[in-house]
């Protein structure tokens, strides 16, 4: 059944979007139609999730078919349990994009159903690359899966959109061919020594990780930057703040919640079992880029005047975490790290649906233009600052987890970085409620409210009526988010327990195990 | 540590109490705005009344079978790590019970009057509630981690309400300085955590103070410096002091409770905690002794200069923590000294704090003493429970302060060589600053001419002085009788350190100082009187002038300036940072984003796709496909000849 399941998830949106692409002339039928798909969507990855067993086989629900066969290449699918957190973020963040862009304004001569079509491709193409189990299917839909991202960026975004997509698409795509050379050079070293070549994952992975140091460490490179851009380290990060600047909100949910995530993925299936002694003898050199993102991210999040560009910079910071987690190499820095990013899809991505509704009410993204709003809007202020604080990892929030698993992980292996990672928690309480009290505190004041609240001031536009408080809608999108964000604060044990032998088997595949204390002798 | 009791076993309700109060209050929006204090003040009366009966279920158990631990979940489990969500039921946890579900209990139903006229009190007992919720988790949490968590949600309640006057840019700033300086400490805290978890495998009380012996003393030494910054933070220490006089913009049944009574005591209770811990090094002690001598100078000094009556309370309050720190800074002679100050203090600075918010009730919310004087006659049961509580904090002899203070400098005192001298000594001189900067607060306050006559507060309106209702006076009432009674009550036979023993080990005699008891009790009273006099001098025997004198000596213009402590700040992490911050962010726009967007354009596609965006992708990208082609090429080369 479970087969099934992720064959019909990768299919399901393919099909909605097939539907949704002709409903060009009416745009609400397009958006229940949507919603519906996604919905669906979501209802398979529960059951997918209840399906799954952590302590089964390490990849789950395989299927695989010829595709190219002289090359060894097939359509091979399966899950693990990182990569079925991530499809279960996925399943779970599209169907409230589409709700948070319910009432958008598109631009002249697009419809709703064309903006919707492409959010279901691009959820399909998400759950493909974490579920595909064949290298060289990776890489395609690794690529592919930036067409539909470019023209939503491109198509429906600000007025620098085409600059941000194309910036966008290039990085991206310039990453991805070099680990395609990268894939070939495993391929080869496959076909030298089985006789045969492959791009299978568990088949590359038992040749691979027995090649020299040297091979590895090119190989490794090639996955490497690929992955490096995509969960933008610094310095490869600079693509990011523009995408996320000019991305519709939804998109930027999009993008930032779950499509940079596969960078993060990509280190953990790809590169640490395929090249363990790489990944080993390269481990500072991530850990320091690591910690510069944390700090720099931090810093310039601190430094930022657009609302949009400073979650870019949040989340290079947050990436830095997860590097950190991931190339510490214990239990609990890699659990944590993983856990990461399923939270910061979550956190983040409410804190850019929150931060898309404040600029709806305001029509601006400077936040030079707000100030005092929490007396306009009392609940929008709140639950802006619920996803603040699960920004800056407060205890009780979900975020809290992942980021202590990943510092107090690190810190036996790694103790230098880990500590100065620690920094970044100082720095995160400050550009989060900074940026709180410059939107939210204080009179109300600001270019953007201060024309509608009914004092004298220049509006952006002054067509627009008073600003209003979150209507039903927005709550209802808003919700679930809060939701997890508390219970899984307060009860990360589900994901952790799920994750948990998927890191194990990650260890071993590298060789590392957990240091246990001299004292510890229960 | 024994099995949990029945009564025990239901400990998990003094968290959700408060807990489901505040949700609710939260979510029933303005439904709840006629009911909503009331249920706040609901469930934090009844977690008091489980509280009341959680002691005497623990003190039906003999000394030895008072320590229990409720293991309700598994937080955070990953392989060697295990994280228990649990309570940890001692006689210091229970003590700390009654003081916050007591002191929060009366500072709720204070606060029904206080905030009568605010439009957001639902609100308000939310946050309240919340904070008590979270403060109890502190306590009670049975690992670092889970106080780690009540620690920064109580960090969450005071920047909630902190910043409780949204349209004063001031609350807003000093909320967020309050939160940024707690992390400071709370980064200390957590690095002391990673360490244990690193060096022991565990971060649960009863393991980590089991196997902390087996360390050597380098790593305990670190793991008590980094315990010692998270209590600098949270309870206003040197060199982090600097956020509590701020959060005094916070309404003041939150400065009260929050700011006084209990969340900011949280490093004592830390220290006190963690006794096994300080119990294994002598240089950490030494550490704590130092800056709580250090603090409770610098909050003495400031104290005297300040014409805010909430602020005065506030360096107060910093001082009197200084004494507490200092107190289980001395270890096993002091753990349990430090906590009787604690609570002694809990009860006067709570009333005094509830006193002022009364003044300040009749008086337009005017905080400046330069406007008041003469209020005895208008206030009479404000001006007698402040007047006790006032009494109690100078250390009047039979009221709290006299017996808990006056344990401490004898304690200090006692310590070998020059450290006797120092810490006894400042401790000393302490008392007659303390003396000097209440008096001239009582005096500027209560006595003297009536200057609000002829003034008009802040917002412009005439002052009319008047009582405030019962639903404020009882509850000072209350704590103006906790004033006179505690220290003594705490103090006679030992009994509040006997029944700390099982978690902080019996209360040990100090050695005989160079001073005898006596003779530092006769010189503490006298330094008292002369503090008390010296103010009187200065402002009791002559008319106090409106204006604050401009013309000042240094010693007051550098307490008039916090001892410099934002400016220093100002100086070393402000300025540089907002620097750093801007100067980055020049150098990502141009830099790094041109660096690598040019690295890319040497190799041949990136900047010349990137300025013909409008002239047609498909071009770009073929040219984009070919030099792929390339690189794949070369790096199939690479991975022959490697």
């Amino acid at each position: 059944m479970g087969t099934g399941l992720l064959l019909a998830l990768l299919v399901v949106p393919l099909v909605g979007a097939l539907v949704v692409a002709f409903l060009k002339n009416d745009d609400r039928t397009a958006k229940v139609t949507a919603l519906a798909v996604t919905l669906v969507e979501f209802v398979l990855a529960v059951l997918l999730w209840v399906s799954y067993e952590p302590g089964g086989a390490r990849i789950q629900f395989s299927s695989s078919v010829d595709w190219i066969g002289q090359l060894g290449i097939h359509l091979s699918f399966g899950v693990d349990g990182i990569a079925l957190v991530m499809i279960g973020v996925i399943a779970l963040l599209v169907p409230i994009v589409v709700g948070s862009s319910w009432a958008d304004r598109l631009p002249t001569g697009r419809s709703a159903g064309g903006f919707l079509s492409l959010i279901l491709v691009q959820e399909a193409l998400m759950v493909g690359v974490f579920a595909a189990t064949d290298v060289f299917l990776f890489y395609v839909l690794f690529e592919i899966m930036l067409i539909p991202m470019y023209f939503l960026i491109g198509g429906y975004g600000g007025p620098r959109r085409q600059y941000a997509a194309v910036k966008f698409f290039l990085y991206s795509f310039l990453g991805g061919l070099i680990m395609l050379a990268s894939a070939i050079g495993c391929y080869s070293l496959a076909a030298d020594k089985l006789g045969h070549g492959t791009f299978d994952w568990a088949q590359l992975v038992t040749v691979v990780r027995e090649a020299p140091l040297g091979t590895q460490v090119w190989l490794f490179f090639g996955f490497f930057l690929a992955f490096a851009i995509k969960a933008p380290l610094v310095p490869l990060h600079t693509w990011l703040p523009d995408a996320a600047e000019q991305a519709p909100i939804g998109v930027a949910v999009i993008l930032v919640g779950v499509l940079d995530k596969v960078g993060t993925f990509g280190f953990l299936r790809y590169l640490l079992p395929m090249f363990p002694d790489a990944s080993k003898a390269l481990a500072p050199l991530v850990l320091v880029l690591g910690v510069i993102g944390v700090l720099y991210g931090s810093l310039l999040a601190v430094g930022q005047s657009d609302l949009k560009r400073l979650i870019a910079y949040v989340s290079i910071a947050h990436f830095g975490f997860i590097a950190i987690g991931i190339f510490a190499f214990t239990s609990q820095s890699e659990v944590g790290a993983v856990s990461y990013m399923v939270n910061h899809s979550i956190a983040t991505g409410m804190l850019i649906l929150v931060i898309g509704m404040v600029i709806a009410r305001g029509g601006s993204t400077k936040i030079a233009d707000y100030g005092g709003m929490s007396k306009l809007t009392p609940v929008l202020a709140g639950l802006f600052l619920v996803a603040g604080l699960s920004t800056l990892s407060l205890p009780g929030t979900n975020s809290f987890v992942s980021e202590f698993l990943v510092l107090l992980g690190s810190y036996p292996t790694q103790p230098v970085y880990s500590v100065l990672a620690t920094i970044g928690m100082i720095l995160a309480a400050l550009y989060v409620l900074w940026l709180y009290q410059r939107v939210m505190q204080g009179p109300v004041r600001g270019n953007a409210l201060v024309g509608v609240s009914g004092g004298p001031g220049a509006a952006t536009d002054p067509e627009k009526a008073a600003v209003t408080d979150l209507n039903k809608r927005e709550l209802v999108v808003l919700a679930p988010l809060v939701l997890l964000i508390v219970v899984l604060g307060v009860y990360p044990k589900p994901v952790l327990d799920v994750v948990g032998p998927s890191v194990t088997a990650t260890m071993q595949a590298v060789g590392v195990a957990d240091a246990v204390p001299a004292q510890e002798g229960k | 540590m024994t099995d949990i009791s029945a009564v025990g076993s239901y400990a998990w309700l003094l968290l959700v109490l408060p807990l489901v109060g505040a949700v609710i209050l939260l979510l029933a929006g303005k439904a709840a705005n006629k009911w909503g204090h009331l249920l706040g003040c609901a469930t934090v009366l009844a977690a008091f009344v489980y509280g009341v009966i959680l002691f005497f279920d623990t003190t039906g158990h003999d000394a030895a079978h008072r320590v229990s631990e409720l293991h309700l979940f598994s937080w955070i489990p990953v392989q060697a790590l295990q994280v228990d969500f649990g309570l940890r039921l001692d006689p210091l946890s229970v003590t700390f019970v009654l003081l916050i579900t007591g002191v929060g209990s009366l500072i709720h139903i204070y606060s029904i009057g206080y905030m009568s006229h605010d439009d957001g009190r639902r609100r308000f007992f939310a946050y309240l509630n919340l904070f008590v919720a979270a403060m109890l988790l502190l306590v009670l949490g049975n690992g670092f981690v889970t106080l780690y968590f009540g620690w920064e949600g109580v960090g969450l309640a005071s920047y909630l309400l902190i910043g409780w006057y949204q349209n004063r840019p001031s609350a807003a700033t000093a909320a967020k300085k309050a939160f940024l300086m707690n992390r400071v400490g709370d980064v200390g805290l957590a690095v002391a955590i990673f360490l244990m978890f690193a060096n022991l495998g565990t971060t649960q009380y009863t393991d980590v103070f089991a196997k902390i012996n087996t360390l050597p003393t380098g790593t305990v030494l670190a793991i008590s410096l980094l315990l010692l910054l998270g209590a600098c933070g949270k309870s206003g220490q040197f060199p982090l002091q600097a956020w509590l006089p701020d959060a005094m913009e916070g309404p003041t049944p939150v400065s009260a409770l929050i700011h006084a009574a209990t969340m900011v005591t949280a490093g004592v209770y830390l220290v006190a905690r963690s006794n096994p811990i300080y119990n294994l090094t002598e240089d950490g002690r030494l550490v704590v002794t130092i800056i709580g001598t250090i603090t409770l100078l610098i909050g003495c000094i400031v104290g005297c200069a300040y014409d805010d009556i909430k602020k005065v309370l506030a360096y107060s309050t910093v001082s009197q923590i200084g004494y507490m720190i200092l107190g289980v800074g001395l270890g096993p002679i002091g753990y349990a000294l430090g906590i009787v100050h604690l609570l002694t203090h809990g009860f006067f600075k709570a009333g005094l704090f509830l006193g002022a918010g009364s003044v300040m009730h009749g008086m337009n919310d005017e905080v400046d003493m330069r406007k008041f004087g003469g209020l005895y006659k208008r206030m009479p049961i404000t001006f007698v429970t402040f007047g006790l509580g006032y009494l109690a904090l100078i250390g009047f002899p039979g009221l709290s302060g006299y017996f808990s203070k006056d344990a401490i400098i004898e304690a200090a005192f006692s310590q070998e060589g020059w450290r006797g001298w120092v810490f006894g000594g400042a401790a000393m001189l302490g008392v007659a600053l303390t003396a000097f900067y209440m008096t001239r607060l009582m005096l500027m306050t209560f006595f003297g001419k009536e200057r609000w006559k002829d003034l008009k507060s802040s917002d412009g309106k005439d002052f009319h002085p008047h009582e405030s209702p019962a639903v404020m006076t009882v509850p000072m009432i209350i704590l103006a009788i906790g004033s006179i009674g505690a220290g003594w009550f705490l103090t006679s036979g030992n009994r509040l350190a006997d029944w700390l023993s099982p978690t902080l080990g019996q209360l040990q005699e100090h050695g005989e100082g160079p001073i005898p008891g006596i003779g530092l009790t006769v010189i503490s009273l006298a330094l008292m009187v002369i503090g008390a006099g010296l103010a009187w001098v200065f402002v009791g025997r002559k008319d106090v002038p409106v204006e604050k004198p401009a013309k000042v000596s240094w010693p007051v213009r550098a307490a008039r300036a916090d001892l410099y402590g934002n400016a220093i700040n100002e100086a070393l992490f402000a300025k540089p940072g907002e620097v750093l911050t801007r100067g980055l962010v020049v150098l990502d726009d141009k830099g790094v984003d041109g660096a690598v967007t040019g690295l890319a354009g040497t190799l041949g596609f990136l900047s010349s796709v990137l300025r013909r965006t409008q002239t047609g992708f498909v071009r770009s990208y073929a040219l984009t496909m070919l030099g792929g082609s390339v690189l794949v090429v070369a790096a199939l080369l690479m991975v022959r000849f490697s």
